[in-house]
């Protein structure tokens, strides 16, 4: 019984870190994933600007890393970057196309980027 | 007995695994979410750092008499703008624009008839073309129509360029505001209560003619550089609300309400507009 309870956690581990992948144990992940937890909590506070800095490193670090292109995207809206905002949020939509938090932040900010555009187009 | 016992809790100490290892995987690999409050900026249209005073001139208004139009334009304006926009609003009586194109459009048919055409009818009809001949202006505004031949007042540089020496050379607004009543009938789509045979209460979407009435709102803000009378840009909207027939809404309520949704397109022209919305931040 005390072997079967061994194998089957240790499969359950091999299955969990097929899922997790590479990035996850790699330290770049890791170091990654801290700047952007950082940036969390800045922005949390209200401390746009150092966010949009955790984030970018994050970026620089994982450029695969969906969530902090998510953020970033975030971020640079809340600082009327919009140029930057739209590709952030596409790049994040590139790497996890099925999310459907970055999807709908994409939409509610197109939503606000389409007035923008419009108001510029208008003579 | 024992050894079922042992069975019992190695299961339980299995699940307990699982779980446990379950847990922590999704803390290590699935998303957080964090929502946060965002307000996203957008840029003003126009560039008014040239002016630090804005004159909300006055409107030439039509349409529906149940309500002063162009009073409560000019004052609906200058409140939004004193709370929402970095210009300080100049505090003046509401210029009777109606009166004024009148006055202007007078003094220039005295001119055409004080300087004859020296050579026959044809001269006279080029010089009636002129953008600043005469022509009829009515009284009453009742529709769109009637507001054109007003269009040249905004053309009047020089008319302007003396306001804004008056009130040293603001940023004016004016423009025109037609508010007429509407009446409209159809089919319409609406929810209608529904109970079956068991008395279960259901909504379901029935198309129903009905008569119903309203009001139309058609603002054209003129935005001019008072220190050279010269039109700097122009904003149309044209926005209208329609009641059950039976409905009395007054005409002030109504076009308050129209105006609240022309109004952040007005402010979006000279100031920056922060837009609040919740994002989700992911980790």
């Amino acid at each position: 019984m005390n072997l079967s309870l061994t194998r089957s956690l240790a499969l359950l581990l091999v299955a969990g870190a097929a899922v997790c992948a590479t990035p996850l144990l790699a330290d770049i992940r890791s170091d990654a994933r801290e700047q952007v937890e950082f940036g969390i909590n800045v922005a949390q506070r209200g401390l746009w600007r150092e966010a949009i800095y955790r984030w970018e490193k994050a970026v620089e670090l994982d450029p695969q890393y969906a969530a902090a292109f998510n953020d970033l995207g975030i971020a640079y809206e809340h600082e009327g970057q919009l140029d930057k905002a739209r590709k952030a949020y596409e790049k994040a939509l590139a790497l996890d196309p099925n999310n459907a938090q970055i999807r709908q932040n994409y939409d509610l900010f197109k939503e606000i980027n389409d007035r923008a555009v419009q108001t510029k187009d208008k003579p | 007995m024992t050894a079922r016992f042992r069975r019992k809790t190695s299961r339980k100490l299995a699940i307990a695994g699982v779980a446990a290892v379950m847990a922590a995987f999704s803390a290590a690999c699935g998303t957080e979410l964090y929502e946060v409050p965002v307000e996203t900026p957008i840029p003003a249209k126009l560039d008014v750092s040239a002016f630090q005073r804005v004159l909300v001139a006055g409107f030439v208004a039509g349409g529906t008499e149940d309500v002063d139009t162009n009073q409560e334009t000019v004052r609906l304006l200058r409140s939004q703008m004193r709370t929402k926009s970095g210009l300080r609003v100049i505090d003046a009586d509401p210029m009777q624009l109606i009166e004024i194109a009148q006055e202007q459009n007078k003094a220039a048919t005295a001119t055409a008839d004080s300087n004859p055409p020296a050579e026959g009818p044809s001269v006279r009809t080029t010089a009636a073309a002129d953008s600043t001949a005469a022509t009829v202006l009515p009284q009453k505004i009742k529709d769109e129509k009637d507001l054109e031949p007003y269009d040249r007042l905004f053309a009047n540089t020089a008319y302007w360029k003396r306001i804004g020496e008056e009130y040293q050379n603001p940023l004016i607004v004016t423009g025109s505001v037609l508010f007429t009543p509407r009446t409209s009938s159809g089919l319409v789509t609406r929810e209608t209560e529904v109970y079956d045979g068991l008395g279960r209460r259901r909504v379901v979407p029935t198309r129903v003619f009905m008569e119903r009435k309203g009001f139309m709102l058609r603002p054209k803000f003129v935005f001019i550089d008072g220190r050279t009378g010269a039109t700097i840009s122009s904003l149309s909207r044209r926005e209208e609300v329609l009641y059950n027939a039976q409905n009395e809404t007054p005409a002030l309520s109504s076009y308050f309400e129209l105006m609240d949704r022309i109004v952040p397109d007005f402010l979006g022209t000279l100031s920056t507009q922060k837009i609040k919305g919740t994002r989700v931040l992911l980790k």
